[in-house]
């Protein structure tokens, strides 16, 4: 099972990377929760944070306005994974993982632009391995210039 | 404090004939500009937004802040009096306090030991009599003598603000009438944290002051405001100004939505899908005045924002020539149920850095920063709805909020 995990997580950190941001919902359960939010507000039990999807459909929302909408600079990012850890809970598994994202601005100009953990849930949902909730908690308060791109 | 007057900024930067409707690039690139601004109009006789008095609400309690690059400590003492201070040892001039908020007895700097109360008031100092009758200050040390420097302090509607002039009139009376009252509407209740967070964008202070005056950008560059009908110009709305044109307000009814075709030819409407998960914009009408969408801006560096159900204050502090960070704290009221959080929780998805409507602004005004660079000598051009500075009510396709905010900027400068 930890390796269909590790495959999960590794799958999701490729499509984003390799620019294929269609496919980010498919990642999720159809009422999937997706949540960016600083270490500071997460750990003061606040709720609203960076950026909220509670469904596949806001995950889809996103996508499009990024896509034809919303006004920014082309970029791309470089997810590095840490080894996750585990646990079997009920029907499920709570995984936890640490990331670093690299941002490739078109200049060239690489910054680290995020440092933080995933908090998953992930259920097997009708064979295949998808997130209940991810929750990325950044080690920071604050975001380079604005957040577009899903982490 | 009197504000030193170092040298004539005026005779060097010739502000353009056509007063506030040209902005001379160079203020936002110059750095001896930069260093004046920290003195005349940071020090000056107008009041910094320094924090939210709910994230001080203990005794002891103290939070950092900034005004211009000065780092100031806010406390709340043991009687509930809120103080504010440099936050700057009177000895060697080290800082104070080290985390970004705490709750403590006293004040300790950490480099000597000494220690001040939560007045910023010294009370004591390591050594002070020497070490076995060896050492230490001279007789005549007075410890009353020495303290944090201070800030005036006033709270208005829960926020913290503070002055170094002497000159500065009361928070109500620098806001002005209707400006007082847009933020008791949306502040003048007991207030809750939901979340904070703050973006670094790469460009000087006053553009991002600018950017948040300007109710012409507002629907052309967030396309997402205009699609899903949240805020466009052809809802009833307007911008108040302030009597000295400093403070702005940008408000719409969506409720009054008639759609012209001048929106047929931008860009920013031909984006016309529907949500696939259209909660994110559930909302409840919150006041009897029908506005729905409300950018006001507190001369110089604060924003009040209540668009839809999403109630935030905005902040935004100079660190460096060209690099401002852009703080975002987002509010319910303490009466709230658990709809209403859910919904000001969704709609938070709206704006900050991830703004689906606000992120742009998170670049554009870099995008100016860059394409000005090299035309110091040139201006911009600032002439949609006319050329002075007057409330517009009716319509915002003006740039008077900027124009505004360049009067009270030549003010405090001198220019």
């Amino acid at each position: 099972m930890r390796e269909a995990i590790e495959e999960l997580l590794a799958d999701y950190a490729e499509a984003i990377d390799d620019g294929k941001i269609e496919s980010w919902p498919a990642f999720f359960t159809e009422d999937g929760v997706y949540q960016i939010i600083t270490r500071e507000s997460h750990d003061a039990g606040m709720p609203i944070g960076i950026l909220y999807c509670d469904s596949r459909g806001m995950m889809e929302d996103r996508v499009r306005a990024l896509r034809t909408a919303n006004i920014y600079e082309p970029h791309a990012y470089r997810h590095l994974l840490g080894r996750p850890r585990i646990e079997r809970q009920g029907a499920g598994f709570d995984v936890r993982a640490n990331f670093c994202v690299f941002r490739i601005a078109q200049d060239g100009d690489t910054v680290t632009f995020a440092t933080g953990r995933y908090l998953d849930r992930v259920v097997d949902d009708g064979g295949a391995l998808r997130f209940k909730a991810r929750r990325v908690v950044l080690d920071s308060r604050r975001v380079d210039i604005l957040l577009v791109l899903p982490l | 404090m009197d504000v030193p007057v170092a040298r004539d900024l005026g005779s060097d930067l010739a502000w353009p004939a056509g007063g506030v409707s040209r902005v001379p690039f160079r203020l936002f690139s110059d750095p001896e500009i930069y260093a004046e601004e920290q003195k005349r109009l940071f020090r000056g006789p107008i009041w910094n937004f320094l924090c939210l008095e709910t994230e001080i609400p203990n005794p002891g309690d103290w939070r950092l802040a900034t005004v211009g690059e000065v780092p100031v400590v806010v406390t709340r003492d043991e009687h509930g009096t809120i103080h504010a201070m440099v936050n700057r040892c009177a000895h060697k001039g080290a800082l104070v306090c080290l985390q970004d908020r705490g709750n403590a007895k006293a004040l300790t700097c950490v480099y000597h030991s000494w220690s001040y109360d939560l007045a910023g008031q010294l009370q004591s100092v390591a050594f002070r009599h020497g070490l076995r009758g060896k050492g230490g200050m001279p007789e005549d040390f007075e410890p009353s003598q020495h303290r944090l420097e201070p800030l005036r302090v006033e709270t208005f509607c829960g926020l913290v603000f503070g002055t170094f002039s002497d000159a500065t009139v009361p928070v109500e009376d620098f806001l002005g009438a209707t400006h007082a009252k847009m933020i008791r509407r949306n502040l003048g209740r007991p207030l809750r944290l939901l979340g904070m967070h703050s973006q670094i964008i790469h460009n000087n202070w006053k553009l991002y002051a600018e950017n948040v005056r300007d109710s012409y950008h507002a629907t052309l560059l967030h396309t997402f405001y205009t699609t899903f009908k949240v805020n466009r110009l052809d809802m009833d709305g307007g911008m108040l100004l302030s009597d000295d044109g400093r403070h702005s307000i940008s408000y719409a009814k969506r409720g009054t939505l008639q759609q012209a075709d001048e929106y047929r030819q931008v860009h920013s409407a031909q984006y016309d899908s529907a949500l696939a998960a259209p909660q994110l914009l559930d909302s409840w009408p919150e006041f009897e005045d029908g506005i729905t969408h409300c950018i006001q801006t507190v001369f110089p560096t604060l924003v009040v924002q209540l668009t839809l159900n999403s109630l935030a204050v905005r902040f935004y502090t100079p660190r460096g020539l060209d690099r401002t960070e852009l703080f975002w704290i987002y509010l319910g009221y303490q009466d709230d149920d658990e709809q209403q959080t859910r919904m000001r929780t969704m709609q938070g998805n709206l704006t900050g850095a991830a703004g689906l409507v606000s992120l742009e602004d998170g670049c554009i005004n870099e995008f100016v920063q860059r394409g000005t660079r090299g035309s110091e000598d040139r201006n911009a051009f600032l002439e949609m709805g006319g050329r002075d500075v007057a409330s517009s009510d009716g319509s915002r396709a003006t740039e008077t909020g900027i124009r505004g905010f360049w009067q009270g900027y030549r003010e405090l400068m001198g220019l």
